[in-house]
């Protein structure tokens, strides 16, 4: 797996994948090279479980009618401001 | 006579009967005033209920009336729910009372009851249409207040357990006349999109009155049309909204509706380290399998293969050859061997290398006495030098120079005036030449010699 392509996946497909990768190791049944490359894919994808938990983005936004339907607008508690 | 004559219990049974056969009894809502009031020490409440027309009894056991919010007391007038039946040792019948209200509330209790089993029979609150929440939302829809300490619980809540979620409020009115239309056009508006992961609906605690929005029936129905999960935050643990009821899951603060919706990026954390540390054990775990069952094949192929050729009678000739070919080979080895070790033994005596370490040392030997002959000639030389300068500075010519004189009478060198005589010839000789010259007189210098 290319590690682009794992950090598109959402922290829950990605938290997933990493429980499958520990299942499908647990159940001994994977072939020792199958298993490294597993294992590999692994480290990866708790990498990146560990990058979107860092990932830092809280903001609150609030749904406006716009021409084209609802459209997401930032939105300030009062005591944000 | 063939009147059949009852007991009196057979007569309080029959009324029993007759009254708890009626179903209309059994769920009855009665207005009065409570008198007579006594809260027995085994915690049941006897009172009764009047009105300008008569009394009722009334008695509410502690199981029941441990859910009362006021304290019922004598004058206080209230709407009780219950049952007839009769108490047949005192001959009474007697309203068993459920639930009570004060009745200044009543109307609007009566209206939230009305309405609950009214949803409830539609079928509104059925836990297995319940939707169950995403565990990893990436975005929660709020509908509450701009203003309360509602929002304000909630999002400090999310921030401090899972930041990476994003937020979306839809500012509503909370409470007055206009607000069930605001939070139900609200939910429907949420819905209208379809990123949202989870709803919290809710306020902070307030009076009966000013949550009165959430028991409407217009909030009930787009809480239970909403295709998006609804955590339900209303007041305080108490009370029960009729939204409490068709939500998906029910808080009791919007504080307990936060950290129902996400989860703690703490416990994520750990749970990805921990799968991680898995992971770890598990490829050391079978590489060591793996290397464990290599290990046992290659000791059994070591063990099985060449013994059981050997065991083989029919090889028993190619064994011998091959024994006695090894044997030869083994000889040809050792001797190869021994001849090796003799060659290598030999080289240690070869003499070049004992004549290399000789010429080595004569020429050690050779430039140290050349070294040392220059050092010692070097030494001399400037014992010469300096002996040489004394010698020099010792010279007669070199006092001559400084203004001294020699004098000789017939070539001896006249040390004393005794040697003397006036009318002698001498000569002088001063560094540049000789002087010939006569004496003419002699003072003798009387001290000299004799200090």
């Amino acid at each position: 797996m290319e590690k682009n392509e794992l950090l598109a996946l959402t922290f829950e497909e990605a938290l997933k994948r990493l429980e499958d990768v520990v299942d499908t190791l647990e159940s001994g049944e994977v072939p020792l090279e199958k298993a490294i490359d597993l294992f590999q894919d692994g480290m990866l994808l708790s990498q990146v479980c560990s990058q979107k938990l860092d990932k830092v983005e809280q903001k609150i936004e609030t749904l406006l009618e716009g021409s084209d339907g609802l459209v997401v607008k930032p939105f300030e508690l009062e005591e944000d401001r | 006579m063939d009147k059949h004559i009852f007991s009196v219990g057979d007569i309080n049974r029959y009324v029993k009967l007759l009254l708890e056969e009626d179903d209309q009894l059994q769920d009855v809502w009665v207005r009065g005033e409570i008198s007579n009031f006594t809260h027995h020490s085994r915690g049941h409440m006897y009172f009764t209920l009047k009105d300008t027309d008569g009394v009722l009894r009334a008695v509410m056991f502690a199981g029941s009336n441990r859910y009362l919010k006021f304290i019922p007391k004598n004058g206080t007038k209230v709407i009780v729910r219950g049952s007839l039946a009769v108490y047949e040792q005192g001959g009474q019948y007697q309203l068993i009372a459920r639930e009570m209200q004060p009745d200044g509330l009543g109307s609007l209790y009566l209206a939230y009851e009305q309405l609950r089993s009214k949803l409830q029979e539609e079928g509104l609150f059925n836990p297995e249409i319940k939707k169950t929440l995403p565990v990893y939302p990436k975005v929660i829809g709020v509908i509450t207040s701009p203003t309360g300490a509602a929002i304000r619980d909630i999002v400090t809540t999310i921030r401090r357990r899972y930041p990476v979620v994003r937020i979306i409020l839809l500012p509503v009115l909370v409470q007055g006349e206009k607000a069930p239309e605001s939070i139900s056009q609200a939910i429907e508006t949420m819905n209208q999109t379809d990123f949202i992961d989870v709803l919290i609906v809710g306020r902070g605690g307030g009076s009966i009155e000013e949550l009165w929005a959430f028991n409407s029936e217009v909030v009930a129905r787009s809480i239970f049309a909403s295709k998006i999960p609804i955590i339900s935050a209303v007041g305080h643990e108490t009370d029960y909204t009729i939204a409490d009821f068709v939500a998906d899951i029910r808080a009791a603060t919007p504080t307990a509706a936060a950290e129902l919706a996400v989860p703690h990026i703490l416990e994520l954390r750990q749970r990805v380290d921990w799968l991680e540390g898995k992971l770890r054990n598990q490829l050391v775990g079978q590489v060591s399998r793996v290397q464990e069952r290599w290990k046992r094949a290659h000791k059994s192929l070591l063990a099985r293969h060449p013994r059981r050729q050997m065991e083989s009678a029919n090889q028993s000739l190619d064994r011998t050859v091959s024994r006695l070919h090894a044997s030869i080979y083994r000889l040809l080895k050792d001797h190869r061997l021994r001849n090796q070790s003799f060659k290598q033994r030999l080289e240690f005596q070869n003499p070049r290398k004992q004549l290399q370490t000789l010429r080595e040392r004569l020429d050690r030997d050779q430039s140290q006495l050349a070294k040392t002959g220059k050092t010692l000639t070097e030494r001399y030389r400037n014992q010469w030098l300096h002996m040489m300068t004394k010698l020099d500075g010792l010279s007669p010519l070199k006092i001559m120079g400084r203004g001294y004189s020699l004098m000789y009478k017939d070539d001896h060198l006249v040390k004393s005036t005794t040697q003397l005589d006036p009318g002698d010839s001498v000569k002088v000789e001063l560094i540049d030449g000789t002087i010939d010259c006569s004496v003419w007189a002699i003072e003798e210098r009387k001290n000299h010699g004799k200090e």
